[in-house]
């Protein structure tokens, strides 16, 4: 498959430049600072060039990615990011959070016997060169078709959604619940790992391509999807995500200082609480924190309680590392910012003072019994290993369901018994008429390149419909 | 934006009223529903509940008392200027229903989230007797507008300066006494809720209560407003702001609405300096 392996092999996996743990773990610029364009074609120049690549199988929306390299190699820059958002709208976004290593990198055939071609930082490269330096020029689009699409929530499937079909030539309208548009990437994704600017940036991109934005939009209340019907839409699709968070369930969880890692997220990403009091929101400070949950969402809230001033963080997780969902960057970020990992431990109560205020926790130790449904190996406590913890701020980041204010509204939409929309699976039809679902809020919490890879299937449906009526 | 075109002030210009430009919130608001306010990109998120919504003029009325850096800003705010954000309609409406009679009780600015639902109660055919309260004849706010939504109105005064010397729950309790009350609607401090449920419960008056915790995003999203009704934790942004009076733990939500004082009460003093300095 490869041309000229030993050749190429040579050449070591460029690693990016970041900032140091020490400083980085007290403020929220990015972490990792970007390739030089030497830097990026010395990576580029590690690919193989294989003719069946398994990067671009391994890739949810099936980027070309031999073909974008290729691109930085030959140092045209242009036609670097053109091939990128053929078959991805935010490669700026993904660059940074997708979890390369069991997509794209994870079938880089340099990985099978040393470092996968560093696909994540490539693509980021070509997304902020042309942030940087880049003509501004859009990508061609179809002629009007008349059609009209609304859009239900400003994610990345939905933002995907709209890019597909306004570069088809419809005319598309996202409705969004919050103030500001970008979804999860605004009030869920910390400013260090995903700056606002680029997913400002992102939208805008979208706009200036036609795209129209409708913030404050509750759909579901402000306006019904048979309303939209009836103002004139002759297509919707809903990627609401999730949105509703999971608690414990265990006794004292209502105290001051539990919070839900959405609300936590929420105040320090999209009402910029991190600022408080230049900004008006404000932020538990917490001097021991715990986070529960170990994906994604934890690090993230884990490392901005660190760089709120924390003491003490603390990820506690009923599970091994082996099964922690999180990125691998993201758990090797966070441990090098100096949180702690408190694995097979589970809390069983919080304690709280007279105020109504978190002081602690009691958790149990865990160990690892037989596979689960989910073929993970089932955690089971061990008795007698009550240990108590002293927190003042407790994260609970371990999952979110689907929220039922737009479907309990929409009463001819399927539900599965979680509540989530069902649909057909390649693409993503509803069973209400005219009504297309994906992301979070069929799936289930997943990521961001999934949400994107359902919205894609969705918007090449939606079009089929538009034209040709099925 | 979202313009003002009408702006009072009341109780001392303690309590501020809003009419805003939001024809399609207007357009879907229904009494015990409440919007999201924010004033500017570095504002916070403050959560409402209407005192009225006009369809025709597309219109809907907050009121509201100044007790915070937030509502501080939004009192700057005249006819003509506006909000950034406005977001709603939020929350399950009131259940409106005809059952007989009924006793609406406000205190403080809850009788601005009480004055549609005591209406609407009226024009499904009950009989509503309106309970408002203030701690002084200065601070009551609505008493023309609730004496015309009900059949009959009772007003109280902590200091006696007006009306019925006493709390709301004197003539809460005499009417309970009286036995033919079907429901009542409680809504003000929490600590009047609290009082004034323990009263209906022991007369066995089914009872409405809207509550106000701290919110984010008033969708479901954060969590940050639950609150345990019998028992059980609930979200009051999507589940309430409306629960069974009889069932909600009041004294866990006083304790939750303290969350963020310290925060409040150093950005609040920190916008006083510049605005007093300015």
């Amino acid at each position: 498959m490869a041309d000229k392996p030993g050749k190429k092999k040579t050449i070591p996996r460029q690693a990016m430049a970041e900032q140091e743990p020490e400083v980085r773990r007290r403020n929220f610029e990015e972490v990792p600072l970007g390739y030089t364009m030497e830097q990026a074609q010395m990576e580029a120049s590690r690919c193989l060039q294989c003719r069946k690549p398994g990067c671009t199988s391994g890739c949810p929306v099936s980027v070309d990615i031999p073909g974008f390299i290729q691109c930085i190699l030959e140092g045209d820059m242009t036609a670097a990011i053109r091939n990128l958002w053929g078959k991805n709208a935010l490669p700026a976004v993904c660059g940074r959070v997708c979890p390369q290593e069991i997509q794209c990198e994870g079938e880089c055939i340099l990985g099978k016997k040393g470092d996968p071609v560093a696909i994540g930082n490539l693509e980021r490269f070509a997304a902020d060169y042309e942030r940087a330096h880049g003509s501004g020029e859009l990508p061609p689009k179809l002629p009007p078709t008349g059609k009209k699409v609304a859009v239900v929530g400003s994610g990345p499937s939905g933002l995907t959604v709209a890019g597909d079909l306004i570069a088809k030539g419809h005319d598309v309208t996202i409705f969004e619940a919050f103030h500001k548009a970008g979804g999860v990437l605004v009030y869920g994704i910390p400013e260090f790992r995903l700056p606002k600017a680029i997913v400002g940036q992102e939208v805008h991109f979208l706009e200036r391509l036609g795209v129209k934005i409708e913030c404050n939009a509750v759909v579901g209340r402000t306006v019904s999807l048979d309303e939209l019907f009836e103002e004139g839409y002759d297509a919707i699709y809903l990627g609401v995500g999730a949105g509703l968070p999971r608690f414990m369930n265990i006794p004292g969880e209502n105290l001051v200082g539990i919070l839900s890692a959405n609300e936590y997220l929420t105040r320090a990403n999209l009402m910029k609480a991190y600022k408080f009091p230049d900004v008006d929101t404000p932020i538990p400070i917490g001097k021991n924190v715990t986070v529960l949950g170990a994906g994604n969402v934890a690090m993230d809230s884990a490392r901005t309680a660190m760089r709120l001033g924390a003491d003490s963080v603390r990820i506690v997780y009923r599970r091994s590392r082996q099964e922690m969902p999180a990125r691998a960057a993201e758990i090797h970020h966070a441990e090098e910012e100096g949180i702690e990992m408190m694995l097979l431990t589970n809390p069983t109560r919080y304690i709280g003072d007279e105020k109504g205020r978190l002081t602690g926790m009691e958790c149990i130790q865990m160990e690892l019994g037989e596979p689960d449904d989910s073929g993970r190996r089932r955690p089971v406590p061990i008795p007698g290993s009550e240990l108590e913890i002293e927190c003042d701020l407790c994260i609970v980041a371990v999952g979110s369901g689907a929220n039922p204010l737009l479907t309990q509204s929409t009463s001819d939409l399927q539900l599965n018994k979680w509540g989530y929309i069902m649909t057909e699976p390649n693409t993503g039809k509803t069973f209400k008429r005219g009504v297309w679902a994906g992301g979070d809020i069929v799936t289930g919490a997943a990521t961001v390149i999934l949400a994107m890879g359902a919205g894609r299937k969705a918007a090449d449906s939606i079009h089929e419909y538009l034209v040709y009526g099925w | 934006m979202f313009k003002i075109v009408h702006r009072e002030e009341m109780a001392d210009a303690t309590v501020i009223l809003n009419e805003i430009e939001a024809p399609l919130i207007a357009r879907k608001a229904k009494p015990g529903q409440f919007v999201i306010l924010k004033a500017n990109e570095e504002g916070e998120r403050i959560p409402l509940t209407m005192a009225e919504a006009n369809v025709e003029k597309g219109t809907l009325t907050v009121i509201y008392m100044v007790v915070g850096k937030s509502t501080a800003l939004f009192k700057t705010l005249q006819v003509g200027d506006g909000y950034q954000d406005v977001i709603g309609p939020l929350g399950k409406p009131t259940h409106i229903e005809k059952v007989g009679n009924v006793v609406c009780v406000g205190g403080g600015t809850g009788v601005a989230v009480l004055y549609p639902i005591t209406k609407a109660m009226k024009e499904a055919g009950n009989h509503v007797t309106a309970i408002i309260g203030a701690r002084n004849k200065d601070l009551l706010i609505l008493e023309d507008k609730m004496r015309e939504a009900s059949n009959e109105l009772i007003v109280c005064t902590d200091d006696g300066s007006y009306g019925h010397h006493g709390f709301v729950t004197d003539p809460l309790r005499e009417m309970c006494e009286k036995g033919s009350l079907n429901q009542a609607i409680l809504i003000g401090p929490v600590p009047m809720m609290k009082f004034a449920s323990k009263i209906t419960e022991e007369y066995d008056v089914p009872t409405l209560v809207s509550l106000n915790p701290i919110m984010v995003d008033g969708t479901g999203m954060c969590g940050g407003c639950r609150v345990s009704v019998g028992g059980e934790t609930k979200f009051a942004c999507v589940d309430g702001p409306e629960f069974d009076g009889h069932k909600v733990d009041y004294d866990e939500l006083m304790l939750r609405l303290q969350a963020y004082c310290e925060e409040e009460k150093q950005c609040y003093e920190s916008y006083c300096t510049i605005r007093d300095a300015v």
